[in-house]
């Protein structure tokens, strides 16, 4: 069997996704095939070609700098899908390891 | 009057006449969804203390004397669209909780316009899917076939209209996600061109793809969706700044001076014999109709599926990194926050959409990005080259919408053959240009007992919405192959 492709321990820490040992066994193989099925599009040849990132004619969009209450949370109204909330804020598990 | 089976244009003319009210709507067909729901599982929640509210606001708004397109039309939304005060999940356990603070801004025109909610629909999870069955909750049935999938990834908007449990709906298409489960479902399916229909408050799947359209029985029905939908936001800076003329008036009954362009590169031939007849039948029709017939080539429409499997995944990648746990959705604790992150989104997505943020965080990541994203890029750039040569010579592209009618729960195991289902959307896709599925004719399956629907797909170059929904319109009421089909049994 050929080796995986995607190094897909690294690509799902990166991805910030726990994967258990048998998402890893099925993931591997299934993207190794993705990853080969995209591959012809190396026989495309894009040379001089420009990327496309959108495809309509739009650019520099600009607004005026103003607000608009109608897209403005109250903050009961922000906080009210919050996993946990204390005192008005989102409270998250500790983000630095205590000073030893 | 039949609030069931009426079409949208029909009922709003009813309750603008004040022949019918809104409420009488409403109480119609709630109980009848909710039984026609038992079998098909189309909706996640129906919302009937919303659309009886809705229902008597339009009723006080048209005895004040006002006159709306969509009055007392039954309107299904597709779960990845915010209804504000109703539990909004994108078929995804990460927002099983999820309530939606405001409203999306196509579905807030739809209800000024005067349609009545009446329920969220099931769809593939994050909208990635091409059957349904990636839905974290429940498999939506086909209302032809309940052994059947009904296609997606808008699973639910499809099968509610088809099963006559809504007039019309919402879907979001990114790389078929209307127009294929519309072919399965035996109704009309549309996708704009990108930009067209604000993106405000649809929970963001592929950004430069995700486009918001109709489903309905009727082009005619679908083009009035659109009239009301349609047009500049200023919550979505890509949303399109041009005017856009009324699509729902004068449609016309024939295609007398359009060519239509056959794609060379699309062999029909290698889908079977009978679904091969069956589009053969739909190009003659067309024809018939006055339209001529012309060959144009799409060279690189073969590369749409590999470009799509790179940029749909790499934008889904980045999109989705926004459900950490922190401010909604779902959190599963870890000793600090990084072990919080990566168990709150093991936890929370499943499969298909992991294998999707995997695919696509590759593709991003240092040292890859230039071999995959951006080669993916300039095939794009190809891709829509060859569309614009093409429509020199035609005015509109006339192709399957899909691969074969609906196929049976857990036929497409591997990933890569459920990919292949949206070969021929894909590639107008990633033009952005506008697109729509048109039933065409039924197909007995292969293993199957009954004949399904199948879809034709038509599209047109960017901006000419009006001109696609007129072809479509002419071919619709010359063959009204809708008419020809009925849910199963246990439906009517």
């Amino acid at each position: 069997m050929a080796p995986d492709r995607i190094d897909i321990r690294h690509v799902a820490r990166l991805a910030r996704l726990a994967l258990s040992d048998s998402e890893i066994a099925t993931f591997g193989p299934q993207l190794g095939k993705l990853l080969s099925f995209v591959d012809e599009l190396n026989e495309l040849d894009t040379a001089g070609v420009a990327a496309t990132a959108q495809v309509v004619p739009s650019r520099n969009v600009q607004r005026a700098d103003a607000v608009r209450p109608e897209t403005i949370l109250t903050h009961e109204a922000a906080l009210a899908n919050a996993p946990q909330a204390q005192s008005g804020y989102f409270r998250v598990p500790r983000i630095l390891a205590e000073e030893g | 009057m039949d609030p069931i089976r009426d079409s949208a244009v029909a009922i709003a003319a009813a309750v603008n006449r004040g022949e019918t009210r809104a409420s009488a709507i409403a109480a119609a067909i709630i109980p009848h969804a909710a039984r026609v729901d038992t079998h098909v599982d189309a909706y996640l929640q129906l919302t009937p203390d919303l659309m009886r509210a809705q229902a008597e606001r339009v009723d006080a708004r048209i005895a004040a004397g006002e006159r709306l397109p969509l009055a007392g039309v039954p309107v299904a939304i597709k779960d990845n669209m915010c209804l504000e005060g109703t539990r909004t999940t994108a078929g995804s356990r990460i927002l099983g909780n999820f309530v939606a603070p405001y409203t999306a801004t196509a579905v807030q025109r739809l209800l000024d316009a005067g349609a009545l909610p009446i329920g969220k629909t099931n769809l593939d999870e994050f909208a990635m899917g091409s059957s349904g069955e990636n839905s974290a909750f429940k498999m939506t049935r086909n209302p032809y076939d309940l052994e059947r999938v009904p296609g997606g990834s808008s699973a639910g908007s499809a099968a509610a209209v088809g099963a006559f449990a809504a007039t019309i709906s919402l879907g979001s298409d990114t790389g078929g996600s209307i127009r294929e489960p519309a072919a399965f479902c035996n109704v009309v399916g549309f996708k704009p061109t990108y930009g067209r229909v604000s993106r405000y408050g649809l929970i963001a799947f592929a950004s430069s793809l995700d486009q918001i359209g109709p489903f309905a029985r009727s082009v005619e029905d679908a083009a009035l969706v659109y009239d009301a939908i349609a047009g500049k936001d200023p919550l979505d800076a890509t949303s399109l700044d041009l005017r856009s003329e009324p699509t729902a008036t004068n449609l016309p009954r024939d295609l007398r001076g359009v060519r239509v362009g056959i794609v060379k590169e699309f062999d029909t031939a290698a889908l079977g014999e009978s679904i091969a007849g069956c589009y053969h039948r739909a190009y003659e029709d067309l024809a018939a109709l006055g339209a001529t017939l012309v060959d144009v080539s799409l060279p690189t429409a073969r590369y749409g599926l590999a470009t799509y499997y790179l940029i749909a995944p790499a934008e889904c990648s980045s999109n989705l990194a926004r459900f950490d746990g922190v401010r909604y959705g779902l959190r599963v604790d870890g000793a600090d926050v990084g072990e919080m992150y990566e168990r709150t989104r093991a936890t929370g997505f499943g499969p298909e959409v992991k294998r999707r943020i995997l695919i696509g965080t590759y593709a991003l990541s240092s040292g890859y990005y230039d071999a995959y994203y951006v080669k993916a890029q300039k095939a794009r750039t190809r891709i829509a080259e060859d569309f614009s040569r093409a429509f020199e010579r035609c005015d509109v592209i006339a192709s399957p919408a899909a691969s074969s009618p609906a196929f049976g729960f857990n036929a497409k195991s591997d990933p890569v053959a459920m990919y292949l289902m949206d070969y021929y959307t894909i590639p107008g896709s990633l033009a952005g240009l506008p697109s729509l599925s048109v039933p065409c004719g039924a197909v007995v399956p292969d293993g199957g007992t009954r004949a399904m629907p199948m879809g034709l797909q038509l599209a047109t170059p960017l901006f000419t919405e009006r001109a696609l929904l007129g072809y479509a319109h002419a071919y619709e009421q010359a063959t009204l192959h809708a008419e020809k089909l009925d849910p199963v049994e246990a439906l009517r």
